[in-house]
This record gives C-alpha cells, structure tokens and sequence, in this order.
C-alpha cells in the first residue's frame, strides 16, 4: 500500500475556542488545555474543563504519542486513528507519511502539522 | 415511578419500499402513520402525540405535524440518531402514563438511496457551532472509519476475528432470504463476507449496512385502548437510554452506551438477559452489534466474537436469533437509521407474525436496542424491553 501523504485534507472549521489553537499551529507548536483547578488535560480543547467544570489554560505538549486505534480507507487512502498523547488525553486525527500496513496499535508517532486551505492541523507520523 | 406495563405497541408499520425517487420524505412518514393506524385499528383523530427525531426536517416535529394535520397534545423530538424511535417508545410510554396523551405517533421516513447519500464514506461538512467540530471534521470521520476504529480496537485487546465479525452477517442473511422486501436475500458465507472489498480496515464491504430509502412507524397506546383493540398485546417492560463519548479524552473504544440503557431497560423491566427470546439489535456494521450484545449482557465483555460464531444469532439454530427481518446488513435502513425497524420486528415475533420460517416459538419477551450516532466517537443508546401479555 502507498505511503500516504497526497491526500488534500479538507479545511478545518474554527471557532473562539480554537482559534488560540490555530495560530500556535501556525507557528509548529501543539498545545492542548489542562484545568487549573483538577490539574487534568483534556482533549479536544475546552475553555470549560469536561472532568470539574474549572477554568482551563493552554500548555504546549509535547507531541509524542501512541496509536489507540486506526482504519485505513482504502479508496481514498487515508488512515483515520485516536493517538494518545504522551500528557494523558486521546485525540481523533490522521496518520500521515506512513505506510498503513506498517501501523500497529501502541506504535509511536509524533505529531506533523498538516496544510490545508484554512489551516494548519495536528497529524501524527510514525516517531 | 416506572413505565413497566403502563403502555403497549399496538400498530407497527414498515413501509415495503426500499427506493422512492417517486415519493417525498414527509409523504413516506405519513403513509406510514396511515399504515400503522390501520395496523391498529385506530383513526388518525385519535393520535394525540407525536413523537419524531431528525429525519423530520424543519423546526422539530411542527413541519410534519402540519403535514399530516395531527391534533396534539404532546410533542418529542428528541433526536439521538438512528436508534432515536427506540427510545421514543419510552419516552411515549413515559407521556401515557403521566397522562399526557393516550395514543402517540412514531415516525421515520428517509430516501437517502434515491438522493445518493454516500453514508459510510462521504465527507461531512464542518460546522464550528458544534464544539467538536474544529477539531475533527477535516480529518474526515467518514462513519466506516469510525466503526473501523471500533473493530481494530476489539481485535487488539479481545482477539476478535473479521470471520467472527462475519457470522453477524451471515446470520442476518440467513434471515432475509425469506423477506421479500429485503435489498440484499441470497445467503452469504463467512468466505464471502471476509473476501468482500476492505472499504476501511478492517471491515469489508459485507461488514457494512444497506443505504435504502423507506421507513416505519408505531403506535404506543394507553392499557385501555390497548385491551379495546383486536391485536395482540405487546407491553412495554421497561426502557433505558444513555449516551457515550469521548469522555474528555479518555477515549475508550472497548464499550458502548449499551452498558448503561441495556441495565436501566433490564431493571425497570425485571427480565433477564436469559428470558429474552428475540433481539432486534443495530446492525450498522457487524462491529456495531458485537459490540451491543457484549454490553447488555448477553455473553461477557470480549466474548462476543466467539458467541456470534457457528450460527448463533440465526433463527431456529442458535441461542439468540437476532434481526429475523435481515436487519440494516440486509433488509433496510431507511434514513440512515435503524432504530424504528428494530421495534417493528421485535413486535412482529412478540404477535406470532414473523415470517414462519424465522418466527421465534413462544417468543414472549424480546429486547431491542440501537446506536445512533457514531459508536466510535459519540453516540446515544437506547434499549426497550417487549413482552406479550
């Protein structure tokens, strides 16, 4: 199977809650939100942590993480995958620069930021 | 305060088409309301609620209660996807017995064969008012991969095989041979589900649910309409519902809402997993009613590859015939959703009116339950318990 990196991603969609997000992206950082009351991060951002309902802040992650679960679309050849990162949460995205049949469940990947005609947006890769 | 026994289904309906480029959407819901009222004996002046979800398009249910020119006194449009009209006939029953109304409408009515709505595998368009969706829609949660995601899951930490996810389908098959309205009536193997095309790893084109047109709907009534009528009674025992998602990041495919409406339904209802003679349960994909059976009960957690296996779930053969109309994998799933046809076929067993070569003997309590949604991001779960009086 070919290595996967010709998809044209779709835009993002954005909104206040992630506009902070995006223009970090554009900049190669990762951020993700953690409660300053309960301590815990989370996945996808909220301004409202979804564990205490306490008021979150930005942190820059580190961007390693391990593959949850995938599936590769074979006609459009693009692999769907939950990573969870190095900091706790799991995230939805897509595995990039990989060759799907190589891809394992608990495989090490790092995050890549992928251009789209809004965005840039955290893919992972093989670490 | 429980439902158990307080209402009854006393019409069900399912519209015989499977594709109606000739027909609109809100002229199938309400041949279909006319279909489940002469099922009953009922007059369309009777209803008195309405109960629909979001296949109804316009403002909730008020573009289609105009449509139909219904009376109402009570209105519902609680919309948790496809298994929607499964938790509407607890929410009906919930209505009748607080003395709300005495006889309520369910309807489902969809074409998306007729429109060529790419269900499994299309992009959906990003909507930033939905909070998830800046941070998902671009990376295309195309409904199989989602499920794809679910299976891969279960394979890794259970062992479960694509030959045990395919003995759904060929249960479901062996069902429909004998509906002559089903899309898809020859019986396939285990060989041929597994050598279909992959459409996301690592399910196959046969892991996969129908795209029809068509619909359905029922007719939940008060004890005492029920018992002037001249159908058999089908009570409703107990209903539960719930949702799952993606918990905030702790994301964990291993399970389902199922969990939690499969035990609020077998509580309130007092049955056990081993009264139920019959299971209408969701079939999206084969993953999707694996991974149900597991969660209400019916073998444990991890199990449930090798209690589907070796014709467990065909009629007549194994311990629990489930889906004898041929399910969404083979008869229909009109609308994109499954839940309305569900209840139809468990009322079908629980009257003796299946079709004699899938009925159920002395089916006297059946269970159905749906997922609406996506299983593997976020979806609602609803679980309804029937028993023959």
């Amino acid at each position: 199977m070919a290595i996967m990196e010709d998809r044209k991603m779709p835009p993002n969609c954005t909104n206040p809650e992630s506009d902070a997000f995006y223009a970090a992206a554009e900049e190669g950082k990762f951020m993700i939100r953690r409660c300053t009351a309960c301590k815990k991060a989370h996945w996808y951002p909220r301004a409202v942590c979804p564990f205490c309902f306490g008021a979150t802040e930005w942190e820059q992650a580190s961007g390693e993480g391990t593959i949850y679960s995938f599936s590769t679309m074979l006609r459009s050849n693009f692999t769907m995958a939950y990573v969870t990162l190095k900091e706790g949460p799991t995230m939805m995205t897509n595995i990039v620069k990989a060759d799907p049949e190589q891809l394992k469940i608990g495989g090490k990947v790092k995050v890549v930021f992928v251009q789209t005609d809004a965005n840039k947006v955290p893919c992972f890769e093989p670490a | 305060m429980s439902i158990k026994g307080q209402a009854y289904i006393a019409g069900a309906f399912e519209h015989p088409t499977r594709k109606a480029p000739d027909k609109s959407v809100f002229q199938l819901h309400a041949e279909c309301a006319a279909g489940a009222l002469a099922d009953a004996g009922l007059t369309k002046d009777d209803v008195d609620g309405y109960f629909c979800a979001g296949d109804a398009a316009g403002m909730g249910p008020i573009n289609i209660a105009d449509y139909m020119n219904l009376r109402l006194r009570y209105l519902d449009s609680t919309d948790v996807g496809g298994t929607s009209y499964i938790g509407a006939v607890g929410h009906a029953a919930a209505a009748i017995h607080a003395g709300k109304c005495n006889v309520a409408l369910i309807t489902l009515s969809g074409r998306p064969r007729s429109e060529g709505v790419q269900t499994g595998t299309g992009q959906r368009p990003g909507n930033p008012q939905v909070g998830d969706s800046p941070w998902e829609t671009h990376f295309s949660p195309a409904t199989t991969n989602v499920y794809g995601m679910v299976a891969a899951r279960h394979m890794h930490e259970y062992g479960t095989t694509s030959e045990q996810l395919a003995w759904i389908k060929v249960a479901a098959s062996h069902h429909a041979q004998w509906n002559e309205h089903a899309m898809l009536r020859n019986v396939v193997t285990v060989e041929e589900v597994v050598n279909s095309p992959l459409v996301s790893t690592p399910l196959h084109r046969l892991d996969c649910c129908v795209i029809s047109d068509g619909g359905g709907a029922l007719l939940v009534v008060k004890p005492e309409i029920a018992r002037s009528l001249k159908r058999p009674l089908v009570k409703v025992m107990g209903h539960g519902e719930s949702w799952k998602g993606q918990m905030g990041g702790d994301v964990d495919l291993t399970y389902s809402g199922a969990r939690w409406s499969g035990a609020a339904a077998f509580a309130e209802s007092g049955v056990k997993q081993s009264d139920i003679k019959y299971a209408s349960i969701y079939d999206s994909f084969t993953i999707t009613v694996l991974m149900q059976l597991e969660d209400l009960g019916f073998c444990e957690k991890g199990m449930g590859g090798k209690f589907v296996s070796d014709g467990n779930l065909i009629s007549g053969v194994g311990k629990l015939p489930f889906n004898t109309d041929g399910g969404g994998l083979c008869n229909n799933h009109p609308a994109n959703r499954g839940g309305i046809t569900k209840v139809i076929e468990a009322v079908r067993q629980l009257r003796g009116e299946a079709h004699p070569k899938v009925q159920v003997a002395n089916c006297d309590v059946a269970l159905a339950h749906g997922t609406g949604g996506l299983l593997g991001s976020r979806h609602g779960s609803s679980t309804l318990i029937l028993e023959r009086e």
